[in-house]
């Protein structure tokens, strides 16, 4: 009897620790919160991507629509490729879709703002963004300032 | 001069001497994997060193948890990034106070507990009666309380940082007023499943081998005396503390350091 | 096949001309036995034979390392040199699993009693029965209860041995030791801190379980009149060699003054009352 209870009691020691770590991949890290969203694939080149991560999000007039899903670097343009996955139910965006990567208040994380163009031919899954604006790194606006002081 | 450095040499040698005998208990008590007819007693160890370090590491893990979240809340309220707390939160609770403070816990509670059974049991002979009935004590004793060990921190450490950040969000959300919304999509943006909640879980189970490893190793070379016993669990407490530490500092150096 | 292994053993001992036929007659024959404790010389070229079926004390002063040499026969502590021959297996040469082997025909009764504290009287009786055989459940119960009935604590089986007394616990230890029905029993300093009665049951026990199971027995102690009254011979250890051997008769009459004194608990004699010191008046008045 006295075992018995000692391995009910086991028995939820490990249930609960199964279901510490389920909430910590599902509510805290949100394994799969995009991953139940039909989504496609877009491209963009960034000269700049500095403080964006991976899974950061993509929105559209402040509304999240999409996650970063990687972020590459083009060695021979000197540029970084960054990969978006857009939801589905946004429908396909104009050709001239605008990327800018930006500051989540003064401090926060980076993320990647689209701002939908005005052309009739719209983007295809896998295709470039072509008009991107890359992170404004503060220390280089401020020593680009001080050299141009100098001078 | 002679004479320190004389004193010198032989607390190394005496170090190589203890790390030594420690290594050799170690593989002998895991020599082999652990036989069906053991799991017995292997969970016994599980509840007595798990299940009852539960009420310490939840009743900790809350107030530590409410106390980040209230310390992020007045820091990041000033630049109106209290979003983020939840993400602070999460990120300090995975990557160090939970392994951390749940291993340090888990040597205060069942380190010492560990080394004080052991060491009864050498100081009033039952060691070696075990070892006279033909029954290794490395086998039936340690074997068990290390696999134990090695099994119920980890598991604690996720229920730490879940209650902790379950505790984050009372204070945060509940109390202070930070939306709920923001306070979870923040989390999940910024934690990464296998650099955030991964290498945390890697620390604990590295803490998990050492507290134990010290633990039973300290029990089972007590002096037999009931003065060795105290000494030996207050040694398996301190060495514990200052080893979970230290390796803390390399680890987060080895998983964090290039991050920027 | 039990019979032809030791028939086996024995050619072996002839051939290796060390115990010869003797191992025949004696169980344990221990052979210039040295062991050192750091500085501290323990036993210096020791020799002791503990023939089958009797029961052999081995007495003498505190610290001669009586009980490291049962530790040593059980092979719990290995010698710097010399041998230990247990039925004609050389203890110091055995690997750890024959050593294990080895110790199912031993059993130990050790001073603290050592039982397992968190398990209650029957289940320590029954604990080697579990660990070395497959019996029905039953039939552990039965041998429990046997062994347990042997020394009379039968309705003690539920008690934990928090709830024993020193003597009680000491015959739960003695059932343990006997569960399996060994060849030999060692006993480590049986009589010390019983009272009279308890030690009366402790003497009638070793004499009763020696003479109807037909077991050796090794017994160390320094209660003379105990040893006394029950062993069939007895050795005297004093600065790591035997000093004295014999039928107790035989060492009462000894004609050596040191065994007189011990035999005899008197306090001053050979071994002297006082630790070498100075003159009490140089300690006292200082120094000349």
């Amino acid at each position: 009897m006295r075992m018995r209870t000692i391995e009910i009691s086991v028995g939820s020691f490990v249930l609960a620790g199964i279901i510490a770590m389920v909430f910590l991949a599902v509510r805290v890290s949100g394994i799969n919160t995009t991953a139940d969203d039909e989504t496609y694939l877009l491209q963009a080149r960034f000269d700049d991507v500095s403080g964006l991560r991976e899974r950061a999000k993509v929105t559209i007039a402040g509304v999240t629509v999409g996650r970063v899903t990687g972020i590459s670097v083009d060695a021979e343009y000197g540029e970084a490729v960054v990969g978006l996955a857009v939801q589905s139910s946004i429908g396909l965006l104009a050709l001239d879709t605008g990327a800018q990567i930006v500051t989540e208040g003064v401090m926060g994380g980076r993320y990647v703002a689209l701002t939908p163009g005005a052309d009739e031919e719209l983007l295809a899954s896998g295709d470039f963004l072509t008009e991107t604006q890359g992170a404004l790194v503060l220390e280089k606006l401020i020593g680009d300032f001080v050299t141009s002081l100098g001078n | 001069m002679f004479r320190f450095l004389r004193l010198l040499g032989q607390h190394v040698l005496e170090s190589l001497q203890t790390l030594g005998r420690a290594s050799v208990l170690w593989v002998m008590a895991l020599w082999g994997l652990p036989k069906l007819a053991d799991v017995p007693l292997a969970i016994k160890q599980v509840y007595s060193i798990g299940v009852l370090s539960l009420v310490i590491i939840i009743l900790s893990a809350f107030s530590i948890g409410a106390v980040i979240s209230l310390q992020f809340y007045t820091q990041l309220v000033r630049f109106g990034a209290e979003s983020t707390v939840g993400l602070g939160v999460a990120l300090t609770v995975l990557r160090e106070l939970g392994p951390v403070v749940t291993a340090l816990l888990f040597a205060g509670r069942a380190g010492s507990a560990i080394t004080a059974e052991i060491g009864l049991m050498k100081t009033t002979e039952q060691l070696s009666s075990m070892e006279m009935m033909g029954v290794d004590p490395l086998h039936r004793i340690v074997a068990p309380r290390l696999w134990a060990g090695f099994f119920c921190l980890p598991i604690l450490t996720v229920i730490f940082s879940v209650v902790a950040i379950l505790g984050g969000a009372l204070v945060a959300v509940d109390w202070l007023g930070v939306s709920a919304g923001s306070f979870w999509s923040g989390m999940r943006d910024g934690v990464l499943i296998g650099r955030d909640i991964g290498n945390g879980m890697i620390k604990a189970v590295i803490f998990a081998v050492v507290v134990t490893w010290i633990a039973v190793f300290q029990g089972y070379d007590t002096v037999p005396t009931a003065e060795g016993i105290g000494e030996a669990t207050t040694r398996t407490v301190v060495y514990s503390s200052i080893a979970i530490l230290a390796l803390d500092f390399v680890l987060t150096l080895v998983m964090f350091g290039d991050f920027n | 096949m039990r019979r032809l292994n030791r028939c086996l053993r024995l050619k072996l001992s002839f051939n290796s001309g060390i115990s010869g036929p003797s191992a025949l007659f004696n169980l344990i024959e221990v052979r210039d036995l040295h062991y050192a404790r750091g500085e501290r010389v323990i036993f210096n070229g020791l020799n002791l034979d503990v023939p089958r079926g009797e029961i052999t004390a081995i007495m003498g002063p505190s610290g001669t390392g009586k009980t490291t040499l049962l530790r040593i026969i059980g092979g719990q502590v290995r010698p710097d040199h010399g041998k230990v021959l247990v039925d004609g297996q050389d203890v110091c040469a055995l690997s750890r699993r024959d050593l294990l082997e080895l110790r199912r025909s031993m059993g130990m009764l050790f001073q603290s009693s050592a039982l397992f504290t968190d398990l209650t009287v029957y289940e320590n009786v029954a604990f080697p029965l579990r660990v070395h055989t497959d019996l029905e459940e039953r039939l552990v119960r039965n041998i429990v209860l046997m062994k347990l009935n042997s020394v009379g604590l039968r309705g003690a089986r539920d008690l934990l041995p928090s709830q024993l007394s020193g003597g009680m616990a000491r015959r739960v230890a003695l059932a343990r030791a006997i569960a399996l029905d060994p060849h030999l029993i060692m006993y480590d300093e049986p009589f010390t801190g019983q009272d009279p009665i308890a030690m009366g049951v402790l003497l009638t026990l070793i004499k009763g379980l020696n003479e109807s199971l037909g077991m050796t027995s090794l017994l160390v102690s320094h209660d003379i009149h105990e040893t006394v009254s029950i062993a069939d011979k007895i050795y005297v250890i004093a600065d790591g060699e035997v000093v004295a051997y014999g039928s107790p008769d035989v060492l009462k009459n000894h004609s050596s003054a040191r065994i007189q004194q011990f035999m005899h608990g008197s306090p001053d004699g050979p071994v002297p009352f006082h630790y070498p010191a100075d003159e009490l008046e140089f300690d006292l008045l200082g120094s000349p």
